[in-house]
């Protein structure tokens, strides 16, 4: 099955084609599926070796120079090692790029905690004017990647998975998706939680709302979703509670419930797969069902 | 970037090296980064005398030289030779590090006339320099310049060495250091600075830091094919 980041691969590459604007900084990881497109725009595709942090002040230099530069690497080596550099080489010298990052939270199980990243959207939420795009399906990445690219000189985190739903939703960025309608409260599920959310809440009374964007927070679709029941249950596919504050902030006019779902904060140390690391944080259907009703019920 | 709107571009060859320190004896507040803001003085000069094709109004071309300060410590010497050269007008330097005044104690690019980077935390330049290269060179302007200035001291700052070593293996060949040393490394450099940007394909040359006609010939030595770095060594900051 297509992963999203195979698309990412496909679409980069046909970006560098048309737009003179695109640069692509790598950092060692993904450079193999490059190589075609490095032949290609050997200005433009540019392996800084395992460097993260040159990886994030070059893309700071090249936008200064006018370029829409996109670094790639894996989240904890995109958004968590250089943090400072995105701090600091893109908000504060007031420059964009677009950062793709792979493997955030648990999708090499095997490969344990250094090469997981669950804090990257918490931490990007420490600075102003991010967006942050989180697909489900790799269709969805390609919108969002292209949508990304084209959004000026924006600061954009497009977080992509191994982790996929089975099908494509007709998603528009920015914009919450309602994709079932109830009166026991909404349900919020991010990218790749989808399909386990629409199991959990099969037969139950409950609107599920989809997003592949989360920053900016749609509080607008949230609030337009609630009905006479401001509960709101988030299931996200990265630290627990990430946007709960973005949720309460929607919902600050109003008495309401929040239930924020997601990768625990505590180490999990264990290998494995990345159903068993889902079972594990409560995250199938199983375990989501049980916390849904429960807190709606 | 911005531009000075209000200054008059006559301002600029108004100011010769010896009105610095009467520009910079109008910031006070930052005594403490006094050795790290005298230290760069000549280097600076030089640079924007006589070497760097930058003007108020070439300040936002594409293909103008650019000049990063990556030792953002001690910026007066900075600030001087910017208003010295029309950047900004020297009646702001006394608002130095005030509330409402563009000139910090570390320099902000969105606030400060002329200034390429902000800069303040040590190691950001050079990688930025280094991204400033490879976005001219994707454009394919291979005229325009890029200095960045960093120190000794700064020079322990991990990113840097990520910057040079792959700065030589690219071959960034418009890309300029200055590395000034006034021996304020704790640990010291062993062999010298230099040595560090030869092992990785720079040119490289140390200087005398005072030494105005040394500084100019250093900064205007021919190195095909390669990035090139000038250390200017000035007295140590603890002397």
């Amino acid at each position: 099955m297509e992963t999203m980041r195979e698309r990412f691969f496909d679409v980069t590459g046909d970006l560098l084609d048309h737009d003179p604007r695109i640069a692509l900084l790598l950092a060692d990881i993904s450079a193999d599926p490059f190589a075609e497109a490095a032949r290609r725009h050997p200005d433009r595709v540019v392996n800084v070796g395992i460097r993260e942090q040159l990886l994030i002040g070059a893309a700071g230099g090249m936008a200064l120079t006018g370029m829409r530069p996109i670094a790639h690497t894996f989240a904890s080596f995109l958004v968590e090692r250089p943090f400072e550099q995105v701090k600091l080489d893109l908000e504060h010298q007031g420059v964009g790029a677009l950062l793709v990052s792979a493997a955030g939270s648990y999708d090499w199980p095997a490969g344990g905690r250094t090469h997981m990243a669950p804090g990257d959207i918490a931490l990007l939420d420490t600075l102003p004017g991010w967006t942050v795009h989180v697909p489900g399906h790799p269709d969805e990445a390609e919108t969002l990647l292209r949508h990304a690219a084209a959004d000026g000189d924006r600061k954009v985190y497009v977080r992509l998975s191994n982790h996929r739903n089975a099908t494509a939703r007709p998603i528009t960025p920015g914009r919450f998706l309602t994709l079932r309608e109830g009166r026991r409260g909404v349900v919020l599920a991010v990218g790749p939680m989808l399909d386990a959310v629409l199991d959990a809440t099969e037969g139950l009374d409950v609107t599920v709302l989809y997003a592949a964007t989360v920053r900016p927070f749609d509080a607008a679709g949230l609030r337009a979703a609630l009905g006479g029941r401001p509960d709101v249950v988030l299931v996200e596919p990265y630290l627990a509670g990430t946007s709960a504050n973005e949720a309460h902030e929607a919902l600050a006019d109003r008495a309401h419930r929040v239930l924020g779902l997601g990768v625990p904060r505590e180490e999990h140390r264990h290998y494995g797969s990345i159903p068993e690391h889902l079972a594990a944080y409560g995250l199938d259907a199983t375990g989501l069902r049980e916390r849904i009703t429960a807190y709606l019920w | 970037m911005t531009t000075a709107e209000t200054t008059p571009q006559t301002s600029e060859h108004l100011y010769g090296f010896g009105d610095l320190p009467g520009l910079m004896a109008r910031m006070t507040g930052d005594e403490k980064h006094g050795p790290a803001a005298t230290s760069t003085l000549d280097a600076l000069w030089v640079l924007y005398d006589r070497v760097l094709r930058v003007s108020p109004a070439t300040a936002t071309r594409i293909d103008r030289d650019r000049f990063l300060l990556s030792k953002g410590h001690g910026p007066m010497a900075y600030y001087a030779v910017l208003a010295a050269k029309g950047f900004l007008d020297p009646e702001i330097l006394a608002s130095f590090g005030a509330y409402d005044s563009p000139l910090g104690h570390h320099p902000d690019r969105l606030l400060v006339p002329g200034a390429e980077i902000s800069s303040g935390s040590l190691g950001h330049g050079l990688p930025l320099a280094v991204g400033t290269a490879l976005g001219l060179r994707a454009q394919g302007l291979s005229d325009p310049a890029v200095w960045v200035l960093i120190g000794d001291a700064e020079f322990d700052e991990g990113s840097n060495h990520e910057a040079l070593a792959f700065a030589g293996s690219a071959g960034l060949e418009r890309l300029h250091v200055i590395a000034v040393d006034n021996s304020s490394a704790t640990h010291g450099w062993r062999g010298g600075i230099a040595s560090r940007f030869e092992a990785e394909g720079w040119s490289a040359v140390t200087v005398d830091g005072r030494d105005h006609q040394a500084l100019y010939e250093a900064y205007t030595r021919p190195h095909p094919g390669r990035p090139h770095a000038v250390v200017a060594r000035v007295e140590p900051k603890n002397s």
